[in-house]
């Protein structure tokens, strides 16, 4: 009998292994000779123990695949996940990274075996406490989610009923399994808010979605995946959505409970910077495949594979500073606005300055008046109080007064390239209307000049004839950029419009901007949150905190110490890409960050 | 670039029959075998050979007057539709771009006109008018111009929070450019859709009117009138009435599968090709 086998990969998951097992037996009939039957014939065996190898969770070449139903084609099947496997222990945080579309948030909830949105899962294993969670059925996948896996969403917000208490919410899942009463998950949740560091944790429960900020939802959210204590939580992008001053918190929040509960995770990011704070091993993906898989402190330090580093490496674009010139292209004066109706006042005597082929950069969170400050400047709602002087003449601060000179010599960038292109008109007239319409230019003379910005983007004129869904994000931006140019502004507002794009992109995009700037010497208001971004590209520097600007000057006056207490806030919250940086930067910090 | 094998076959079927309509409308007088008007059988003849469909209550040609009243239903069917939609589609953009008082007046003043039943309405406009083809046309667009007019402010409002509309305005774009070129090419996916829809309310309003002696005035043929002159014979086995009834709709679905089809084409944002 064969019994020469494969050997397991690894010993230790396996209780009882049976290999190729036959048994016979003898048969005594009167008429006729003794004969063998046999009864069992080369059957395996394998079973691993429930709940008590080291080895949680365990995918084995995990194949993932859609299906594409275009209203002129026949469907057809696109693979988002090839080929993946990954281990697992209790207790340790295994980070997935990798751009959008790589496949990471489907591996995630690959882990929950849940496919989002027709994806099906085509092949492979998924190993949960031993068991192929793949072929558990409906009820089984429901024994197995809210109790053994849980999932911490991206955006809190819309991950919660808003027409529920938070407690209800949160002891819900608990509840349903029968893991704990009423009471004791209640003590439980009220236990895990005091270890998150949420305000007032025996009241917080009683709470609606709206009566919290951002920043705690998403550590209520994280409260609600440990309150049935179960063995793995995926967190799908957890911070994400959050302000740097806000992120630093959750991330601590989510590292301490993560520790001080034993549970493992699967923490799901595209920023490199945040994932080695927590994880102990990370996994890098690129368009489904694995691309490489080792230890944090390796893949931070020493990554072997070429797109590693430059993920490693990303924010690596240098600028020289500019010093100021004696005429800014832009002057805003002591400008006050108020929201129409508004008694709040979202700017409040704003004066900041930017010269000609200059970058300045309006720095801020969420709510601070950054992109108020460009609505202003761009007369889409006009100041209460103060001036805005562009070349050398005082703007009306209504948009409609504004000549077309005003208009064609400030033009403007933003964060969403999808929404800011008409998704019904061509490349060609996306840029193409800016000629005609300041310039005059018609037919052959408008396609060259097309062409011309095409390539100054580092696109090609064959993009002319493509729809903005045709493009990448990447490429969108570009053709936004493009617009923008075509006008021959002075002066170009950008809006976050790195934000949206995955960090090579953006890189790339930030490269194109100050090439662009050298050649037409144009002058840019960068408005982002950003801070590796704004030591990328700006000039100068302008700090926003509700509405104020706190701090003002060139980029090297800003960036060195003293900073006043909301600069250093700022400042100390951006991940860095070092192991220890944020246990370093939660003892260093002076200010509590607003959104806590 | 149109693939005459990629058009599925309900829009297929929904071509041919309203192209079999409009080809009855456009050629009347050429296809049909006797006059509308002419008493030329027996009252309520069965179908023979010289009368493919039969004759009507007054022993007039019933596919003749089929044909005619094609004309006539489609024709201002197709009018009043086409009023509603520059009407409706205009002044909703127009309310979503320009806001305000304009907005508030208009969109009030439709309210108004909508809390009034149409078909309410409709009789006492055309009981006081002089029923003249142009008359029932105004009062039909106008009526019906109304919907059109909610559902494209609807969508146009959406459209105009969109940061491309931004961008025309901070470009310094007038509003026609902004409706037609900004706006309208992004709200035609809903728009075609209620095409389809309003083009056969018109009918059926049409033929309701009609039925009711307001509409076309006999003897002008026209479908809805026709349902009404032949409803007697139901009673004695009669079918006249029902074929008119049906090629209403049989309109109906043909003219919806084609909206249908137009409406997935112009859907892609990949302008129809891929």
């Amino acid at each position: 009998m064969a019994m020469a086998q494969a050997k397991p990969q690894r010993e230790s998951d396996i209780l009882l292994d049976i290999r190729d097992l036959e048994i016979k037996a003898a048969i005594y009939s009167p008429d006729e000779k003794p004969r063998d039957v046999t009864i069992v014939d080369g059957v395996s065996v394998q079973t691993k123990p429930r709940g008590e190898s080291d080895i949680l969770l365990d995918i084995r070449d995990l194949e993932i695949k859609a299906t594409i139903y275009s209203p002129d084609e026949k469907p057809r099947d696109v693979t988002i996940v090839d080929g993946v496997s990954l281990t697992l222990k209790r207790g340790k945080v295994l980070g997935l990274i990798g751009e959008s579309g790589a496949g990471k948030s489907t591996i995630g909830l690959s882990a929950m075996g849940y496919g989002r949105g027709g994806v099906r899962i085509t092949g492979g294993e998924v190993f949960l406490n031993g068991r192929d969670i793949l072929k558990a059925g409906v009820q089984g996948l429901r024994r197995l989610r809210g109790r053994e896996v849980c999932y911490v969403a991206q955006s809190a917000a819309a991950a919660f009923n808003p027409a529920h208490p938070l407690m209800d919410q949160i002891v819900e899942a608990a509840l349903m399994h029968g893991v704990a009463s009423r009471a004791e998950a209640e003590k439980r949740a009220v236990a895990l808010f005091k270890k998150l560091g949420l305000p007032d944790p025996d009241n917080i429960g009683k709470r609606y979605t709206h009566q919290v900020s951002g920043g705690q939802l998403q550590r209520v959210m994280t409260a609600m995946a440990l309150c049935s204590e179960p063995d793995l939580i995926v967190f799908d992008e957890p911070t994400t959505a959050l302000d740097v001053t806000t992120q630093i918190d959750v991330l601590a929040a989510i590292k301490d409970a993560i520790r001080d509960t034993g549970v493992a995770a699967l923490y799901i990011t595209h920023d490199l910077a945040v994932v080695a704070q927590v994880s102990d091993e990370i996994m890098v993906l690129r368009h489904g495949k694995m691309v490489e898989y080792g230890e944090t402190r390796q893949i931070i330090e020493a990554p072997r594979m070429d797109y590693t580093k430059a993920l490693v490496s990303v924010r690596s674009v240098e600028h020289e500073e500019k010093k100021p010139t004696d005429k800014p292209v832009l002057s805003v004066r002591n400008v006050t606005a108020a929201y129409p109706g508004g008694q709040i006042k979202v700017l409040q005597d704003v004066s900041v300055e930017v010269h000609p082929g200059q970058t300045l950069a309006i720095v801020g969170e969420s709510g601070s008046g950054k992109s108020t400050l460009a609505r202003v400047i761009t007369g889409l709602l006009p100041p209460t109080f103060g001036s805005i002087t562009f070349a050398g003449r005082t703007l009306p601060p209504k948009l409609a007064d504004r000549g077309r000179n005003d208009l064609r010599e400030l033009q403007m960038i933003y964060q969403m390239a999808d929404v800011a292109m008409n998704p019904r008109q061509t490349v060609g007239t996306i840029i193409g209307r800016p000629l005609e319409f300041y310039f005059g230019m018609r037919g052959r003379e408008r396609d060259a000049r097309i062409a011309e910005l095409l390539d100054e983007i580092e696109m090609g004129k064959g993009f002319i004839d493509r729809y903005p869904a045709e493009l990448s994000g990447g490429q969108k931006q570009r053709v936004c950029i493009a617009r923008a140019l075509a006008a021959k502004p002075k002066l170009i507002l950008c809006d976050e419009v790195t934000s949206a794009l995955d960090p090579l992109v953006a890189d790339g995009i930030l490269k194109l901007l100050l090439r662009l700037q050298k050649i037409e010497d144009v002058a840019y208001l960068f408005i982002t949150h950003d801070i590796a971004t704004v030591r990328a590209i700006a000039d100068s520097i302008a700090v926003m905190y509700r509405g104020e600007v706190v701090r003002y000057g060139s980029k090297t006056q800003v960036l060195t110490p003293p900073f006043d207490a909301y600069t250093d806030l700022l400042l100390s919250s951006v991940p860095e890409m070092e192991l220890g940086w944020l246990e370093h930067a939660i003892k260093g910090r002076r200010m509590a960050s607003a959104g806590h | 670039m149109l693939n005459l094998k990629r058009i599925p076959t309900g829009a297929l079927l929904g071509l041919f029959f309203t192209a079999l309509f409009l080809f009855a409308a456009i050629f009347a007088p050429l296809i049909a075998p006797y006059s509308m008007s002419q008493i030329v059988g027996d009252v309520w003849g069965p179908i023979s050979a010289e009368h493919l469909l039969g004759t009507d209550s007054l022993g007039r040609d019933l596919l003749s007057r089929m044909i005619y009243g094609a004309r006539t239903t489609i024709f201002i069917a197709a009018l009043a539709t086409a009023l509603s939609f520059s009407l409706g589609a205009i002044l909703g953009f127009m309310a979503a771009v320009v806001g305000g008082l304009f907005d508030m007046v208009v969109s009030r003043f439709v309210d108004l006109l909508m809390s009034i039943p149409t078909l309410i309405f409709g009789l006492v406009v055309l009981s006081v008018l002089p029923s003249t083809i142009v008359t029932l046309i105004l009062v039909m667009g106008i009526l019906s111009s109304t919907r059109v007019y909610r559902l494209a402010r609807a969508v146009a409002v959406d459209v105009n929070a969109m940061d491309f509309v931004e961008v025309a305005k901070l470009r310094g774009e007038g509003t026609r450019w902004i409706i037609f070129r900004e706006i309208l090419p992004n709200a035609l996916s809903p728009l075609v859709s209620e095409l389809g829809l309003r083009f056969i309310f018109s009918v059926l309003f049409l033929s309701a009117l009609s039925f009711l002696g307001l509409g076309v005035q006999p003897p002008e043929a026209d479908w809805g009138g026709m349902v009404k002159e032949n409803k007697d014979g139901i009673v004695f086995g009669i079918p006249a009435a029902l074929i008119p009834a049906a090629a209403i709709a049989a309109l109906a679905i043909s003219v919806n599968l084609v909206a249908d089809w137009v409406l997935t084409r112009t859907t892609s944002l990949k302008g129809g090709r891929d």
